[in-house]
């Protein structure tokens, strides 16, 4: 296919277009991208008419109904009721707007930190790139979510320290991951001529650096939202993230744990959510990763 | 091969301090004054300052920074707040029973993922592929908690298959008391030959370590799938096919050896994360580790303990990256002439 726009006035391989048209063309081949972007589909759905489709909307806050506490799953309440007499499936319903906006922030924060600071190390190298490397090995030495677990610890429980407390872990990821392509894209003819050229520094980065960059990135960050939601609702199972009213799966599956034996509803929807959930956004992940960078590396 | 090895050691030792730096930092990010929380709720406005001197916390942060390096260099790793015991020795009396537990999780991942990988390699876009691709994507999407309470409920509580919690059962210490020889239970029933304790440990063990081996076993059978994906293709492998050898023997003896490579890489990665992952599962089979340790710590707010297991954990980590990355330049010349 010839490329009939005139004024492109760089080589930038992958356009929006073309993108959005090689989605397209790998949703009828590939089933498991489809399937992972219909329950990714289907929840941000639920999330936006919760109030709409949640059976009893005031069960997901402050309500409680003590004369109709542990009731199994029925006809009134599909997916019974907890320990405080409210709906699950309401609570259930509600938590899609919680964990996976968590993950959005958590993922914009990172992004938003580890992308200007991985493309300058990858662009300007020297002593920049060597101390903004060395800070990331140093996160790097924790395993995944320890140090999150450590720094939500010491935070107040909450959502907002759970987010905190997972992008200032999360982002030295994306440092690195767009360190290594900057610093490729940086050597390559056409940048040498932006420079030549005499196009000033920020457009250069901001221009055609970044864009030439950010596939890979894209792909991990759809990779990474399943993970961040196991990570929130690990968390706040932990009792370190949401407080009691609010509608988090994994505070739910705590809450539950004490009553499992008699009451197993209590526990499994709640997980079964998370499961759901992550499961997903770790296909519709893949998927990506297979359409717009088949040759990147299965870990991070 | 000398000099590699120097200059991996070095990293390490640099990351190390790093860590240090990080956990210290992040002692110091805590909002509301450790002193008070120390001297208790009803201390006294003298108490408090006696308390802040005591803990050291009225001198300059850089004198604060150093003497708590030079205490984790001298073992002195703090008091948790919630035993009263030093924090070093707590981890010392936790971490066997975490490691037991995860190396068996590494083996039950290495046995189980190795070979999906090879069948999904073997037969890519074919039904079993799909297949084992989605139950890997479905272990890798585990909320493993929530995995470890419903396998409880199913297996140990209602089919009453396996045992619900513990590491043995408590009779057996009675009728055959187990010797304390390495602190690994069930290394130490197999040395005495005390079967009866040996086949309790192995029982109590197989339900955990199924909860941590799911993450990693998702793992591992993507990284093997792609890297006898791009094996395939390779000129020696078409050649050795060509030879007419059967794919059983090119995928059950040369291939598999060649998937070895990205899942000895990535070892140290998944034994980092199921450590953590036992922070989640460990109180809930009531396995006396680290991570029920952790998992008490962050319920108490006991800091001094968090910090301390998350210390150790990163720096088994570091070693374990070290140790991974020595054992495959000494494999692979082409990794120590980089």
């Amino acid at each position: 296919m010839i490329d009939t726009d005139v004024g492109a006035s760089a080589p930038v391989p992958a356009t929006a277009t073309s993108r959005a048209r090689a989605v397209a063309r790998a949703a009828r081949s590939s089933p498991l991208l489809t399937a992972g972007g219909a329950i990714a589909l289907v929840i941000v759905i639920i999330a936006v008419a919760a109030p709409l489709l949640a059976p009893f909307p005031g069960d997901a806050g402050t309500a409680t109904n003590p004369f109709a506490v542990l009731r199994p799953p029925s006809a009134a309440h599909l997916l019974g009721t907890d320990q405080v007499g409210r709906d699950l499936l309401s609570r259930v319903i509600y938590g899609t707007r919680v964990s996976p906006l968590i993950a959005a922030y958590v993922l914009a924060i990172a992004a938003a930190v580890g992308i200007p600071l991985g493309i300058a190390a990858g662009y300007f190298g020297g002593w920049l790139d060597e101390v903004i490397m060395r800070i990331t090995d140093v996160f790097l030495a924790f395993p995944p979510l320890l140090l999150a677990l450590a720094l939500a610890a010491v935070l107040p429980a909450s959502l907002t320290s759970v987010t905190i407390a997972i992008a200032a872990t999360w982002w030295p990821w994306y440092a690195r991951l767009i360190r290594g392509q900057a610093a490729s894209v940086a050597g390559r003819p056409f940048i040498e001529s932006c420079r030549a050229l005499g196009i000033p520094r920020w457009r250069i980065l901001a221009r055609h650096v970044l864009p030439n960059s950010i596939t890979p990135m894209i792909v991990q960050i759809s990779l990474d939202v399943g993970g961040v939601i196991l990570v929130a609702s690990a968390l706040s199972f932990l009792g370190l993230g949401a407080q009691d009213p609010t509608p988090e799966w994994g505070l739910m599956v705590a809450q539950g744990q004490p009553y499992f034996p008699t009451a197993w509803w209590l526990v499994t929807f709640p997980g079964l959510a998370i499961l759901i959930t992550a499961f997903g956004f770790n296909l519709l992940g893949d998927g990506l990763r297979d359409l717009l960078d088949p040759r990147g590396a299965i870990l991070r | 091969m000398t000099s590699y090895v120097a200059r991996r050691a070095a990293l390490a030792v640099l990351v190390v301090a790093g860590a240090i730096a990080v956990t210290f930092t992040i002692a110091h990010a805590v909002p509301g004054d450790p002193a008070t929380a120390w001297a208790g709720p009803h201390a006294s406005a003298t108490q408090i300052a006696r308390a802040r001197h005591f803990l050291g916390l009225d001198r300059p942060l850089p004198v604060q920074l150093a003497g708590y390096a030079s205490g984790v260099l001298t073992g002195n790793w703090g008091t948790s707040i919630h035993t009263h015991q030093p924090v070093l020795s707590d981890l010392a009396v936790y971490a066997p029973a975490t490691l037991e537990l995860v190396i068996a999780a590494l083996l039950i991942a290495v046995a189980v993922g190795v070979p999906l990988g090879l069948v999904c390699a073997r037969w890519p876009g074919r039904a079993a592929d799909h297949g084992v691709r989605a139950a890997s994507i479905v272990g890798v999407s585990m909320p493993i908690f929530w995995m470890a309470l419903i396998l409880q409920l199913l297996v140990a509580d209602r089919l009453k298959l396996l045992p619900v919690a513990g590491q043995y059962s408590p009779d057996l210490m009675f009728s055959h008391p187990l010797a304390r020889r390495t602190g690994f239970d069930v290394v130490d029933a197999l040395i005495t030959g005390n079967w009866p304790m040996l086949g309790s440990t192995l029982s109590h063990l197989i339900l955990p370590a199924l909860v941590v081996a799911a993450y990693p076993a998702g793992l591992i059978a993507r990284m093997v799938r792609a890297q006898v994906l791009d094996l395939v293709g390779e000129d020696h492998v078409r050649f050795a096919r060509s030879l007419g050898i059967g794919d059983r023997a090119v995928f059950g003896r040369y291939l598999m050896k060649l998937a070895w490579n990205p899942v000895s890489a990535a070892i140290a990665l998944v034994f980092g994360y199921s450590l953590v992952n036992t922070f989640l599962v460990e109180s809930i089979f009531d396995w006396p580790g680290l991570g029920s340790y952790a998992a008490n710590s962050v319920a108490t707010l006991d800091i001094p303990a968090i910090l301390g297991v998350t210390l150790f954990v990163a720096i088994v980590y570091v070693l374990a990256n070290l140790i991974v990355d020595v054992v495959q330049a000494a494999l692979d010349p082409r990794i120590r002439l980089r």
